[in-house]
């Protein structure tokens, strides 16, 4: 297949149908409602389902019954409706089902804007929903990439039975890239012997729950999901580094930021500036290896987000007080330019000598 | 001697002993649903799915594959389940705060896209399981832990009749509600989720029936006392009768 012009929104849907998901349950909200629409006209092609839910709430808990009998499901949204699917979301994980949500990030907090941002990187990273859990986040900065990710993504839910969350921004979401993709194959669906599909002859009912009344039984629950959080850290776990062997400063930053990073850097390199990069691909689990391979030689970190200032804490956590790590952010759906975050690394440099 | 069989537990329901406590209808219901799923043999074809409330452990009684589905959200749990198995039964069992109250949209959109499930909606007008508080159902005068003197249309609004309500959509097929202060009407109740599983059968739509049922624990009254309270109060509040029986909804669409 030749590379096309897509929108990203367009081709995180794409991408999906390619890694065999044929059901979606959504909601429309800007940023991300070219997903939907190009669900509703592409799954009954493929022989899948497209069902526009009332709600948020009912979008994933829509895709918590489908998940249940073994399905690849999935549902997308922004912002302020991601916020509504986090009780669905803790429900996946304590009753261990997988599934795909999406969440084409944009300004906040409340209704905010519908410009892009990364301000839902706590909500994503340290749970977002009630309990002890943790769901993998995967975060691309080019629409080819998205391609590989949300294959990635249905891999890692069904590998280790967990909601996994695609993180984009309304950047992502509405830019257009050529992209490639694989040519479309039959996938054979996984046999999932938890599923609830009418026991049909083969033994006792199953039951997908996540009550469990009693409380060491439900320790020893939460144990085992501990477990299932650390093989995740231990196999998951992606991340791109460019130039941090020399480097006496290195810049972080994910998605859409960490596009306008590099041109940063770049120009710093060219000016003679030793600056590297670190872009983590997992936000959850955090890529603390590279920060720990670099901490005691680098002169300082940069954590370049559209936020506040979110992931620079996981980056203080890798780093450990080793070297001093300072922020730049933009907020509110305000994208942070080349030459800001150019100016940054030379602040931080001592300036550049002419 | 020889010995006749005159009666045996359902292969509807599990060995399990369930937690209701004594003298409520839970337990009658949850019979009549097991039995009906056995007679109609589809038990095997079957995936139900519980909702929160006193009757969030019923998958421990139905001997069927279940789901359990958060506070409200079992119609919507149920639409994913059904989207993807056309073929299966898929029904839910809510209580009325789960379904009137913190699941009303998800059971008002269920009905009106017509989704072809059973919804076994039990209506005991109050919260049960967290200690008897007022539900939309609960009737004017009625106590209850949050309405202490009694519920006062004025301040907590008037009762919610879900299936006159939900039988105004066209998405609807079978919608009746039933009771179980009597024999003669608990026959009736059966029949009545008969026809519902029925209707799924055809493929006609959505079904329902609501359940009038009784919570001696937080009505403060003995068992005998519940049944008539349910004759006496919740009878003239909530009509019994079939409120929707159509082939096919929607179709002046």
């Amino acid at each position: 297949m030749g590379k096309v012009l897509m929108k990203g929104n367009e081709v995180i849907a794409e991408a999906a149908v390619h890694a065999g998901c044929k059901y979606f349950f959504g909601y429309p909200i800007t940023p991300q409602s070219e997903l939907v629409a190009y669900m509703a006209r592409r799954l009954p092609e493929v022989g899948g389902l497209f069902l526009q839910a009332e709600s948020e709430v009912a979008a994933i808990n829509m895709v918590y019954g489908a998940a249940g009998t073994g399905v690849r499901v999935m549902t997308s949204s922004s912002s302020p409706g991601f916020s509504l699917k986090q009780e669905g979301i803790s429900y996946l994980v304590g009753a261990e089902l997988p599934a795909l949500i999406v969440n084409v990030v944009r300004g906040g907090p409340g209704l905010g804007n519908i410009q892009p941002a990364q301000s839902d990187y706590f909500q994503v990273t340290k749970g977002g929903g009630h309990g002890d859990y943790h769901t993998p986040v995967l975060a691309p900065s080019t629409l080819q990439e998205i391609i590989d990710l949300t294959e990635a993504a249905f891999d890692i839910a069904d590998r280790y039975r967990t909601p996994v969350i695609l993180l984009g921004d309304g950047m992502l979401g509405q830019m257009m890239e050529p992209v490639e993709f694989k040519e479309l194959s039959e996938r054979k669906p996984e046999q999932k012997e938890w599923a609830t599909t009418g026991t049909r002859g083969d033994g006792k009912p199953r039951i997908i729950s996540s009550l469990e009344l009693n409380a060491d039984a439900l320790e020893k629950r939460n144990e085992l999901l501990q477990k299932k959080f650390t093989m995740i850290k231990q196999n998951e776990v992606r991340f791109e580094t460019f130039e941090t062997e020399d480097a006496d400063y290195i810049v972080t930053a994910y998605g859409t930021a960490a596009r306008i990073a590099m041109n940063a850097i770049n120009k710093a390199r060219k000016d003679g500036l030793k600056i590297g990069m670190i872009r983590p691909i997992t936000l959850w689990p955090f890529p603390e290896q590279p920060f720990i391979a670099t901490r005691d030689r680098v002169k300082g970190y940069l954590s370049v987000e559209m936020s506040a200032g979110q992931m620079v804490e996981d980056v203080r956590l890798a780093v450990e007080g080793k070297a001093p790590v300072s922020f730049f952010g933009r907020t509110g759906g305000v994208v942070p330019t080349q030459e800001e975050i150019y100016d940054q690394i030379i602040q931080l440099a001592g300036g550049v000598e002419v | 001697m020889t010995m006749k069989t005159v009666f045996e537990k359902t292969s509807g329901l599990t060995d399990n002993q369930t937690h209701y406590c004594p003298g409520c209808t839970h337990g009658i219901i949850h019979r009549m649903v097991g039995e009906v799923l056995e007679e109609m043999g589809i038990l095997e074809d079957t995936v139900g799915v519980a909702s929160v409330g006193c009757s969030v452990l019923s998958y421990e009684y139905f001997n069927c594959d279940m789901t359990q589905a958060a506070h409200g959200r079992a119609p919507a749990v149920a639409t994913g389940i059904k989207r993807v198995l056309p073929d299966r039964f898929v029904f839910t069992y809510q209580g009325d705060g789960d379904l009137a109250s913190i699941g009303i949209a998800e059971a008002v959109h269920a009905a009106a896209r017509g989704e072809n499930i059973t919804v076994i909606f039990v209506n005991n007008a109050i919260y049960g399981m967290t200690g008897g508080q007022m539900a939309p159902t609960t009737l004017v005068g009625q106590k209850t832990a949050t309405t202490p003197f009694g519920r006062d249309a004025s301040i907590q609004g008037l009762p919610i009749r879900v299936s006159e309500m939900l039988s105004t959509l066209d998405g609807t097929a079978y919608i009746e509600r039933v009771s179980t202060h009597d024999v003669p009407n608990i026959l009736k109740a059966k029949k009545a989720i008969r026809k519902a599983f029925e209707t799924q059968k055809q493929g006609l739509g959505f079904s329902m029936v609501e359940i009038l049922s009784s919570c001696p624990t937080n009505w403060g009254l003995d068992p005998n006392e519940s049944l008539d309270w349910i004759k006496d109060n919740m009878v003239p509040a909530y009509p019994l009768g079939v409120y929707k029986d159509v082939p096919k909804g929607g179709d002046e669409w």
